[in-house]
């Protein structure tokens, strides 16, 4: 317990480090926000120089030109779209972080109601993994309606009252998309993710002490309730947080698809969490057989992902109607490099370095696959944001990587302080035994 | 091996079984076959067995049935009569993929569980009509069977036999 301690803390230690480098990134990104302000206006007077003396024309008044008007449209359409890209940016680091956090919450009550034999060695890690959820859901919330409120309407156009009046088909969705509605949604679904994170962890803490098996028919009870709370919460997180950037697009396994990217992310994180642990020497109770069952679900989910991916893609592109297509159409136009190549690392790579069984065992290599999964996943969200926010505009630079960053460092410390909170081993629980003698 | 002696050691739990074989192995003699009713956990490992490679057959058969999928309809759908049919790209297949790729994942799937599934057949010899190879029938049902040839070793080989908790020792003569 003590050298658990020690090595929590020295993981502590690393995670603080770098988090105080995220603080540093911050200041430099808010410094990169003033200039994107500033290539912005530079981007418009270079445009606008080009229609310098038409628009002095058109403030003059008489003669107003289509094609200024069209010229002027076009300025403010670009310059929305470059001032869109740090809050998007920011918006979609948030989100995948705080859905590794609900990915591995979702698997953690899946492991319970299943009472799965193998992974209780694997809760407290996953318990540490989950506490980044609160505080990860807020913020991603908090982004979403201050883009609404203090923001210029940069993630969802909808909350635009003067998009809204000229837009009829918005205006048909205003029941659902309204941001009074969309905050107390999300608080809703907050609040239930947090509260069964809250007491399925206490009765885990109870259990290590309890006489009798009762929290953990406790935690089964509502682990059961949670994951039917979570798959329609689910569904309606996606459509608000990330299907309404495109309110004029919809699909119905939308939900599922986020879901599976969600999972995949959170299962990998649990994988390179453990195998980071175990090589600071603090979860000798686990061997490569588990790191062989995550793995394996690294493996299929990563084709579940795939599959779900491709059954939204090519039911789209098959029927090729148009006011579905569109949302297909700009991110295979604008956005080839990312689109076709999320699809490498998410599913070919995958794929490819998980099938064999060997090494699947192998830590580095899982590491690896690890790696190229999660970098694959925040693709997949930057593809899904990105294109109805800045459209063409689109770039990894300093804004996605320093949000990236600091979500990293936050997420990082949040789980590696909750890791110190309490034993990395379940004691009570009444797997545990055949969890800690799993082989496979 | 034409008629040679064989001694066949009758176990009626697998557990036991186990223990018999790994004794069996330590003392280095040579199990030629063991028969049980049911797959014993670890008996593979215990007897010194290599792994399988059949994964990696099936892998290659995928891959061939991958490649039988495309080639077949490179050839049927854009270079023999690239048709029209309701608007789709026939140019080239890179743009039409998407519509081939259901038939690629089943043909995948198709090559793989099949000649994967044969070649299982082929290398443990099953066929329909093949005579049982089966020294006791009892093995079938609840009785473990490990078979040791004989070198002039009958003597020494039963006593140890009989060590391991074999219920029945038999020395058999064996016709192949």
């Amino acid at each position: 317990m003590v050298l658990g301690a020690v090595g929590v803390g020295i993981g502590f230690m690393t995670s603080h480090k770098s988090f105080e480098e995220v603080e540093q990134l911050l200041a430099e990104e808010s410094h990169h926000g003033g200039g994107h302000a500033e290539e912005a206006s530079h981007d418009e007077a270079s445009h606008g120089t080009h229609a310098a003396v038409d628009a002095h024309g058109d403030s003059h008044g008489e003669s107003a030109h289509a094609e200024v008007d069209e010229h002027a449209k076009h300025i403010e359409h670009v310059q929305h779209q470059i001032a869109n890209r740090p809050w998007s940016a920011l918006y979609v680091a948030a989100f995948f972080f705080m859905m590794i956090a609900l990915g591995v919450l979702a698997f953690y009550a899946i492991q319970i109601a299943s009472q799965a034999g193998w992974s209780p060695v694997l809760f407290r890690v996953m318990e540490g993994i989950t506490a980044y959820l609160l505080p990860g859901a807020l913020i991603v919330l908090a982004i979403a309606v201050a883009s609404g409120t203090i923001g210029h309407y940069n993630l969802f156009v909808w909350m635009d009252p003067e998009v809204v009046a000229h837009d009829k088909l918005i205006q048909g969705k205003s029941g659902w998309l309204n941001i009074r509605g969309f905050a107390f949604r999300g608080l809703i679904f907050i609040a239930g993710w947090s509260l069964y994170r809250h007491f399925s962890r206490k009765f885990s803490i109870a259990q290590d002490t309890a006489e009798d098996k009762s929290n953990f028919k406790k935690s089964f009870r509502i682990s059961a309730a949670f994951l039917v709370f979570f798959i329609y919460t689910e569904s309606m997180m996606s459509w608000d947080w990330i299907m309404s950037v495109d309110p004029h697009w919809f699909s119905t396994l939308f939900g599922w698809y986020v879901f599976a990217s969600m999972f995949v992310s959170g299962i990998t994180v649990i994988a390179l969490i453990s195998i980071y642990l175990k090589s600071k020497g603090v979860l000798e109770f686990v061997n490569e057989n588990h790191l062989h069952d995550v793995a394996k679900f690294m493996f299929a989910f990563s084709i579940f992902w795939t599959y779900l991916w491709f059954s939204q893609f090519m039911l789209i592109w098959y029927s090729n109607i148009p006011e579905e297509v569109t949302y297909f159409v700009t991110r295979f136009q604008d956005y080839k490099l990312p689109f076709l190549g999320m699809v490498v690392m998410n599913f070919v790579f995958p794929i490819l370095m998980l099938m064999n069984a060997d090494y699947k065992r192998i830590p580095w290599f899982v590491v690896m696959a690890g790696l190229v999964i999660l970098f694959g996943h925040y693709v997949d969200i930057f593809n899904m944001i990105m294109p109805a926010t800045v459209g063409d505009r689109w770039f990894i630079g300093l804004p996605e990587i320093s949000s990236v960053l600091l979500f990293a460092g936050l997420f990082i410390f949040v789980v590696f302080t909750a890791l110190t909170k309490a034993p990395l081993l379940v004691k009570g629980y009444p797997f545990r035994k055949e969890s800690e003698d799993f082989h496979y | 091996m034409e008629a040679s002696k064989v001694i066949h050691a009758i176990y009626t739990d697998d557990d036991i079984l186990m223990s018999a074989v790994k004794k069996v192995k330590a003392e280095k003699h040579h199990i030629e076959e063991i028969y049980t009713p049911f797959p014993v956990h670890g008996l593979d490992k215990a007897m010194g067995l290599e792994p399988t490679r059949i994964a990696i057959t099936a892998f290659i058969y995928g891959l061939i049935g991958l490649t039988v999928a495309i080639v077949m309809m490179n050839f049927i759908m854009i270079e023999d009569w690239p048709q029209n049919i309701g608007g789709k790209p026939s140019f080239s297949y890179i743009e039409n993929m998407p519509a081939f790729v259901p038939i690629m994942f089943e043909l995948t799937v198709f090559f793989a569980a099949h000649l994967m599934v044969i070649t299982f057949y082929l290398r443990s010899r099953m066929w329909p009509f093949k005579n049982a190879e089966n020294p006791d029938p009892r093995t079938t049902d609840d009785h473990f069977l490990m078979e040791i040839a004989v070198h002039g070793n009958e003597n020494e080989l039963e006593s140890l036999l009989k060590e391991t908790g074999a219920v029945e020792v038999n020395l058999v003569d064996k016709a192949h």
